[in-house]
């Protein structure tokens, strides 16, 4: 990794995408002292030049959706080597889950975490709170305590609260602190021990299906719950067809309810199972072509606002095991920019370079009340170069990660970051 | 290798080796009606040796066979090492609670111990689906599948083939229907792969939360009244009613299964002369079918297990012999 410090650096010439001011030209972006100059401001000197011509120039994107499995599963992942991983992906602040051991539902775990990510991470890591106490659904976490220690939202990311009652309680609650509660959807009971999609290939191959609906009345059961107490619920990683339709219709109401799509979600469907290869298993599943489509039609017509990874490092070890026993997720960080460029702007051309902005800057930005997103004067310099028409090859072996659970490896993709910054400071530069 | 004349070589009529290539056995599902062929006629050459004054041939004499059963079998399990004490292998039975895997060890970690230890087959039956083709994909050993979860038991499937054909003289334009428990049935998926692939018409039937639509896909058709369908059938298969699925409500009750779906005697009495009545094991007598069917003339479930044995040694000594090269 280079590390081209510079006090004062200028990112000339290139399409300037600044979706939070409207700004969508060709320009340059000045760096004084690791904060964003206003435009037009004079440029000292010793000002370094980085020729951005024919590149995107953006604020520092946003992943509010990634397990950097630190405490406790430091084999899988630390903070320092997600966060390495995610600057190579283009990220400048990421958003971690609380399911580590043990989970992030006290205020003693949220200071060790932002210590060490203060202390190892070369871009912003945040912490999310859990919901409930040890993420196990049946008491309500310390949300005051929690937010005291500076977690930017509140969620059971990996579980999903059944309880009803408990569910609008902590909804309730969180209210108070402003906090956004993200949830993972998933109704237990309708999704008993399923592993894949409930569907044509389940039943061939004989795997327990995990039916849409599973994921869609939870969707609905938010989209009610969100109404009635009032307080945003994002509802995490959307597989289903339902869920877009839920969700597009509470939205329409004026709900404060929103979701995220994760790029496998679009680039798979459960045929990849078909050789039982646990790099295809992820909770909620690929599902068949007809939910593909809707995510791209709740993607396309403003329904979904926000893409992110659920980055979910396992050892190989872990992974190399009888498909119904092997953990649930894929590495994200490093192939989600490129996957999204080359299907959603690309391929599919479902939304254009300015709405991929975004989706990963502006939105997760004003979810989680975040200062960032932004290319405004002032605001710290974090920066995501981006090459919108690179060709590259995924290649497993070369990641950051310390993981190597990927399904993309040798995948050939169009799109990439290629520079990122956080404070005025390369983290990454490809 | 060869025969000793005691062993009367010329009327094992082993069919020509370059057709078959396959080490492992994993499933039916990707094999062609000419290597189901080939497999039901290898296992009719077999079947000769078990009504022999000795009834060993040494096709796998010198070979080590595993017979590894993570999940619990008695028929499938003992038919597999007579199958191998026929074929003259050296055979070891290993269960999950006899194994490393209780103390945690991963299959494929228990796997490459069993091929340190110069397995040459591996026989597996594991409730995972996939577990098979898991461990064909990491072992140079031949890996016979064994049943894998609610995947599937092909050699069950071969010997219902083999039965079927043996009775009927062929399986094309016949009428099957396969009753039960089709949703978690092994048995019936393979079975479904066999007899569409060697021309037969095939309906599922039971009730439709335990016979899921998605299957139709494969060319199968669905039924949920049997009573409809009995004259028309040259063989009724039926699934055995697995007790324990009944605390997971797919259906209110066994006497309503019975009633809805059990071969009961007029059931029976509705059924063509010469239809075939299946059944891959263990009966519940009096649930899915009625004890005197059971044991009339035409079940031919007796059979079937014979017949198992044959379709074992067959598959056992194709795949070691496309795995090693050493043909009879």
């Amino acid at each position: 990794m280079s590390s081209l410090v510079s006090k004062n650096t200028l990112f000339k010439n290139g399409r300037v995408v600044d979706p939070a001011n409207q700004r969508d030209a060709i320009g340059d972006v000045l760096v004084l002292a690791g904060v964003v100059a206003p435009q037009g401001a004079a440029v000292p000197a010793d000002t370094a030049v980085v020729d951005c011509t024919g590149l995107l120039v953006t604020p520092g994107l946003i992943d509010l959706h990634v397990h950097l499995r630190e405490p406790g599963q430091s084999a899988k992942e630390t903070i320092a080597s997600g966060a390495r991983a995610a600057a190579a992906g283009g990220f400048t602040t990421v958003v971690c889950m609380p399911n580590t051991s043990p989970s992030i539902d006290s205020a003693s775990v949220v200071s060790w975490v932002l210590e060490k990510a203060r202390a190892e991470a070369s871009v912003r890591v945040l912490a999310t709170g859990a919901l409930s106490k040890g993420i196990a659904g049946e008491e309500m976490a310390p949300i005051g305590a929690l937010k005291k220690a500076g977690v930017v939202a509140l969620t059971d990311d990996g579980r999903c609260i059944q309880n009803h009652e408990l569910m609008r309680r902590a909804l309730e609650y969180a209210k108070m602190f402003g906090l956004v509660v993200m949830d993972h959807c998933q109704d237990y009971s309708l999704v008993g021990k399923g592993v894949m999609h409930e569907g044509y290939w389940s039943t061939v191959l004989g795997l327990p299906g995990w039916p849409a609906a599973g994921e869609e009345l939870i969707v609905q059961r938010n989209a009610l719950l969100a109404e009635l107490t009032g307080t945003p619920i994002h509802c995490q990683h959307l597989s289903a067809a339902g869920s877009v339709r839920v969700l597009r219709e509470a939205r329409a109401r004026g709900v404060a309810l929103s979701g995220e799509v994760c790029p496998h979600h679009i680039a798979l469907t459960d045929a990849s199972l078909q050789g039982y290869d646990t790099n295809f298993k992820m909770n909620p599943p690929l599902r068949s072509q007809e939910h593909v489509e809707a995510l791209l039609e709740g993607i396309a017509d403003g329904t979904i606002t926000i893409l992110a990874s659920d980055h979910a490092p396992h050892c190989g070890f872990e992974k190399e095991v009888e498909f119904d026993q092997a953990p649930f997720g894929i590495l994200g960080l490093e192939t989600e920019v490129g996957l999204f460029l080359d299907i959603l702007v690309h391929k599919r051309k479902v939304i254009d370079l300015k709405r991929f902005v975004e989706m990963y800057t502006v939105n997760p930005a004003r979810l989680l009340g975040l200062n960032a997103g932004t290319l405004s004067p002032g605001v710290p310099a974090d920066i995501t170069v981006l090459d919108p028409g690179m060709e590259w090859t995924v290649d497993r072996d070369t990641s950051f990660s310390l993981s190597r659970n990927t399904p993309f490896h040798g995948w050939e993709l169009k799109g990439r970051a290629v520079h990122t910054v956080v404070g005025g400071k390369t983290v990454w530069k490809l | 290798m060869s025969f000793s004349s005691d062993e009367s070589p010329a009327s094992l009529l082993v069919p020509t080796p370059t057709r078959w290539t396959r080490k492992d056995l994993t499933g039916l599902q990707d094999l062609s009606r000419e290597e189901l062929t080939l497999l039901l006629d290898t296992a009719a050459a077999f079947k000769t040796v078990g009504t022999r004054h000795i009834k060993k041939v040494p096709a796998l004499r010198g070979k080590t066979l595993v017979n590894f059963f993570v999940e619990p079998s008695t028929r499938t399990r003992v038919s597999f090492e007579l199958a191998a004490e026929r074929l003259s292998a050296d055979i070891i039975n290993m269960s999950a609670s006899g194994s490393s895997l209780t103390k945690g060890e991963t299959l494929k970690d228990t796997a490459l111990n069993l091929q340190a230890l110069h397995a040459d087959v591996i026989v597996l039956r594991h409730s995972s689906s996939g577990a098979a083709q898991f461990l064909a994909e990491r072992l140079d050993a031949s890996i016979v599948n064994a049943g894998d979860g609610a995947h599937e038991h092909p050699t069950q499937a071969l010997l219902d083939a083999f039965t079927i054909r043996e009775r009927k003289g062929g399986i094309q334009g016949l009428h099957v229907a396969i009753v039960g428990d089709i949703l978690f049935s092994r048995v019936a998926r393979s079975d479904i792969f066999a007899l569409l692939k060697l021309g037969a018409k095939v309906t599922l039937v039971g009730p439709s939360t335990l016979v899921p639509a998605e299957l139709s896909r494969l060319g199968v058709h669905l039924s949920h009244d049997l009573d409809a369908l009995l004259p028309e059938l040259d063989v009724i298969n039926m699934l055995r009613v697995q007790h324990e699925r009944q605390q997971k409500a797919y259906f209110p009750s066994l006497g309503e299964y019975t009633s809805l779906f059990g071969l009961t005697k007029a059931r029976a009495a509705r059924l063509r002369p010469d239809c075939l009545v299946m059944h891959p094991g263990p009966i519940n007598r009096g649930v899915e079918i009625d004890s005197d069917v059971a044991d009339s003339s035409r079940s031919v479930i007796l059979e079937q297990v014979t017949n198992g044995l044959a379709v074992r040694m067959a598959v056992l000594y194709l795949c070691n012999a496309a795995r090693s090269g050493e043909w009879l």
